[in-house]
């Protein structure tokens, strides 16, 4: 995976990963491309549109758009079952997700996201072993304890 | 100074910002108070600080004076500090940026971490955005924590050992010791992202997959484990264990598989078995099967494995699951060329494709229909594609058009049709159809000899009524200069005549003279036109002497000096008028200075020494194209010139010309025998009589591979093969040029020249524009002879600009598959 974005039905950017070094200009051109030209996706057509040199599988969950960029090789059917696994994700943590809590809460979206894949490629197939480090981790945040030693 | 306001305070007060004007004042506050925040080095609150900063950056306001901010807090103890600085320095510090090094050493320290979580972030950051230097320093550590037993580090290791041999290609060797025992985890994560490891080496180094091969009865186990083992909660999605896992597994083993017989071997029963038994009521199952049927067809797996994938992606177009659709017509485009009778089978479901709403879909289902057209189902097929083009939406039209004009050459099955067939394009998308279509388009219509009554009256009637069209009134405009005397006089025998007065057709010539819409290049064609009915019409040569003259002092430079020359033709020349503005001659395919050199957008031609010669009798064009190229090349290799795709007077086939001057051309042998049945008065050359009698090029042709003749630069050629049942010495190659680099490649001009023992016909090219990022290719026919059955070679040269420059390149092709030439 190349870069994957989270926007509104109005356009506006909710979470950007990107996994290839792009300037900011670039980054910032390129996610107003892809917003317009996925925004203007009738509800009827499919998933995946060719976009540059890169195959893009988009979804819609309630007002978020989960758009990803792959590459040739990689399989357009099993990229949506990424992005719904993400979403299962976010709704296990913050119980019932709604667009709300990825704004309020972005950078735990990022931590997330950071469980679960890594460098573009799935690195936790288990949900429940995803969700458990965020919860360690979370603790460990909150444990006055300046470092901890290892868990598992 | 007080507290900064909290995250969530900011988020909040931001979002009751009524207008842009708002919310940009309110940023900028927040940047002001965040600033002098950190340059009191307050340690409390930088971690808030940043967070608020990240939040503003996403909305899309400048962030970089909190990048060192974000080092600080990597350096932190605090675990806090670290998310949030590693977070930061990930959205904000990619290696573009001067600081991006400085983080090396932090992370350094953090992969060697008591504590894992903070490991995690280190290895996550450096897998996600290290850059080369980085990935240098640490690819060390990383490789240390590859081969740890905790398997939450492990997995990470291994992702980030991707992204190192990504960026540094030559540290891969330092892994390979680690992979030794990763398929033997129990952990999935490690697993998957194990296998994900695997799949970069094989990817990246030829000699990993043979390195690698003896894993294949280890990943065949695994896989098979989780198609069999039963419910397990953790891993389940949709009852089907691990779909994530079996993906990659099979991609994996495809990897593996290409090429080798004994791997193929190895893994054909459960492939077969994952195919059969997977759930497809849900795109979980679809994916898997998606996976399955690419690896079938990419490793030397058994013809019924084969089948049976293909008949699955028969059964995907069939799904009302529109990604589903679009997925099948995808892959059923990589196997057409290997495949092509199996996917024969699913034309009709293919065709019907056409119609779906989907733009992907139907671009894809075009493409594919276009590669399944042969000499069987060319009528058929011709109807649907010509509904398409009606319909389409403008993204498709060229292409379909130029997809259509090749079809049409390679299979009509009567000149008449093929006429027709061009008459629908040009009627239906006549704005759309390329500019170096016309040419070759003049030059059909020039070699159907017997029809050029009919051609020019229907051309005449379909610009009666509309004039817009540029392509369609420049050959509309050829024809009707060429062959007015026909559409005069009535003569059509294939549909009844029309009648038509001199006048009348002036009338229209003139009218595209005047209209607006019409390009320069039009009227050329039209003045041109008028000029030439001079010496074919009786009554009106003092309109046309008047129009002509009118022109003289035209405002277009180049209408103006046609004018003038033609001025000129009438006084001081009348005597040669009539010589030179005769009919054209037939064009010979098969002639060293090719078509262009006679049709030029000015249609004048000066008699060039070739056309005054007698006809040959008998099929003598290649033997005389022998004699002209054994002068021309001296060693084994015989240079052909192609048929260039611009209409500009060809001045290299007039050099050619001049080179030869008046050399004898006629008398030698046949080279080879034309097979019967040829309804022409004119010569075509043997290659093309077997075409318009009867179909040719049948299935029996088809599971000749495809070849990737040349890929540099990002220039790829691929070529693809067709054997005729008729001729067995003839091979068709169709040439697909794609470019992969970010600019476009213009004038792109594709040379080829084959051993002497060979001959070699090139038709013209689709177009002469490579674009960029692979969305569309250049396609061209090949036609070589190759009687003696001798192994094919071939010699190309490519000449294209790009980025501004002029480029050439010269290359062997060698590895033609034997079916194409045994």
């Amino acid at each position: 995976m190349q870069f994957m974005l989270l926007f509104s039905r109005q356009g506006k950017l909710r979470l950007q990963k990107w996994y290839v070094p792009l300037s900011d200009k670039e980054k910032k051109k390129i996610t107003r491309e892809l917003v317009q030209t996925v925004l203007a996706r009738k509800p009827k057509m499919c998933s995946f549109l060719e976009w540059r040199d890169l195959k893009i599988v988009y979804k819609r969950y309630a007002s978020l758009y989960f758009c990803c960029a792959i590459e040739d090789q990689d399989n357009e059917l099993i990229t949506l079952e990424i992005i719904h696994r993400y979403v299962e994700l976010l709704d296990k943590y913050f119980g019932s997700v709604c667009e709300l809590d990825i704004i309020f809460n972005f950078e735990k979206a990022y931590f997330i996201l950071d469980e679960f894949l890594l460098g573009g490629e799935v690195q936790e197939t288990s949900k429940k072993n995803v969700l458990k480090a965020i919860e360690q981790a979370d603790l460990l945040q909150e444990s006055p304890k300046k470092t901890l030693s290892p868990i598992f | 100074m007080p507290a900064p306001i909290r995250l969530r305070e900011l988020i909040r007060t931001i979002r009751t910002a009524r207008t842009q004007a708002e919310e940009r004042e309110m940023i900028q506050k927040e940047c002001a108070a965040i600033r002098s925040s950190f340059r009191e080095e307050d340690n409390t609150y930088r971690c808030r600080n940043v967070a608020k900063l990240l939040y503003m950056h996403m909305l899309g306001y400048p962030a970089h004076f909190g990048q060192l901010e974000c080092l600080k807090l990597i350096a932190s103890q605090k675990f806090t500090d670290k998310r949030i600085g590693y977070l930061g320095a990930m959205l904000l510090l990619d290696e573009r940026q001067d600081v991006h090094l400085l983080m090396t050493n932090c992370i350094k320290n953090d992969l060697n971490h008591s504590t894992q979580f903070v490991q995690g972030l280190a290895l996550c950051t450096l897998g996600c955005m290290g850059s080369s230097e980085m990935c240098r320093d640490l690819a060390g550590e990383v490789e240390k924590l590859l081969k740890t037993s905790n398997s939450y580090l492990r997995k990470k290791a291994a992702l980030c050992a991707v992204h190192v041999i990504r960026k540094v290609p030559e540290l891969m060797e330092m892994f390979l010791p680690a992979t030794k025992n990763l398929l033997n985890e129990k952990n999935h994560g490690v697993l998957h992202t194990s296998v994900v490891l695997l799949t970069e080496m094989c990817e990246r180094s030829p000699d990993m997959p043979a390195h690698f091969r003896k894993l294949v009865p280890q990943l065949v186990r695994i896989l098979k484990n989780l198609i069999m083992s039963g419910y397990s909660p953790e891993h389940d999605v949709s009852g089907i264990s691990d779909p994530f896992l079996q993906v990659r597994i099979l991609r994996l083993l495809r990897i593996l598989g290409r090429n080798d017989d004994d791997s193929s071997e190895a893994m054909n029963d459960i492939l077969a078995q994952v195919a059969t038994n997977t759930e497809t009521s849900k795109n979980v199952g679809n994916a898997i099967l998606y996976e399955t049927v690419l690896t079938i067809m990419d490793i030397k797996s058994e013809s019924g494995l084969r089948v049976l994938a293909i008949n699955i992606l028969g059964r995907f177009l069939l799904n009302n699951d529109k990604n589903i659709r679009y997925v099948a017509l995808t892959s059923l485009l990589k196997t057409v060329r290997t495949d092509h009778n199996t996917v024969q089978r699913h034309r009709s479901t293919i065709v019907d494709c056409l119609k779906d709403l989907d733009v992907s879909i139907k671009r894809r289902a075009m493409e594919l229909s276009f590669a399944l057209v042969n000499g069987n189902n060319i009528r058929g097929m011709m109807k649907e594609l010509l509904y398409f083009l009606d319909s389409c939406e403008p993204e498709f039209k060229a292409d379909c058009a130029s997809g259509i004009f090749l079809a049409a050459e390679k299979y009509a099955p009567s000149k008449r049709w093929h006429i027709d067939t061009i008459m629908r394009v040009l009627t239906t998308a006549g704005s759309y159809v390329r500019d170096d279509a016309v040419p070759n388009l003049i030059q059909l219509i020039t070699n159907s000899v017997e029809m050029h009554a009919y051609t020019v009256q229907r051309l005449y009637k379909a610009i009666l009524g509309d004039y817009s069209q540029q392509p369609l009134v420049q050959v509309a405009a050829w024809c009707i200069g060429e062959y007015g005397d026909l559409l005069v006089s009535g003569q059509c025998e294939e549909e009844g005549p029309i009648q038509v007065t001199e006048d009348e057709v002036l009338d229209i010539l003139e009218s595209v003279l005047i209209s607006n819409m019409s390009t320069s290049v039009t009227r050329g064609y039209a003045l041109t036109a008028i000029m030439k009915l001079s010496t074919r019409f009786t009554c009106t040569v003092n309109r046309i002497k008047k129009v002509v003259s009118i022109y003289g002092s035209s405002i277009d430079v180049e209408l103006q000096q046609r004018a003038v020359e033609y001025n000129a033709l009438f006084k001081k020349y009348d005597h040669m008028r009539s010589a030179l503005l005769e009919r054209m001659p037939v064009m010979e395919k098969v002639t060293t200075n090719g078509p262009t050199e006679i049709v030029q957008t000015n249609g004048e031609t000066e008699p060039a020494p070739l056309e005054t010669k007698p006809p040959p009798s008998g099929p003598q064009p290649t033997s005389q194209a022998n004699d002209l190229l054994d002068l021309l090349g001296g060693n084994d290799i015989t240079p052909v010139i192609p048929t260039a795709p611009t209409s500009k007077p060809s001045s290299a086939g007039g050099e050619l010309l001049d080179l030869l001057g008046d050399i004898n051309l006629t008398g030698a042998p046949a080279a080879a025998p034309a097979p019967a049945s040829v309804p022409q008065i004119s010569q075509p050359p043997f290659l093309l009589d077997g075409l318009s009698s009867q179909p040719l090029f049948n299935d029996i042709a088809a599971g000749i591979p495809s070849i990737t003749a040349y890929s540099k630069n990002g220039l790829k050629i691929e070529f693809t093969f067709e054997r005729s049942n008729t001729n067995p010495s003839v091979t068709v190659i169709t040439i697909q040029a794609s470019n992969s680099t970010e600019l476009d490649m213009t004038d792109f001009v594709f040379q080829a020249a084959v051993p002497k023992t060979f001959q070699l016909q090139l038709l013209s090219p689709s177009s002469s524009i490579v674009p960029a990022f692979n969305t569309g290719t250049i396609t061209q026919v090949i036609k070589v002879l190759n009687p003696q059955k001798q192994q094919l070679r071939m010699r190309i040269k490519l000449t294209y600009n790009h980025k501004g420059s002029a480029m050439q390149d010269l290359a062997e092709v060698n590895n033609f598959p034997p079916q194409s030439w045994q």
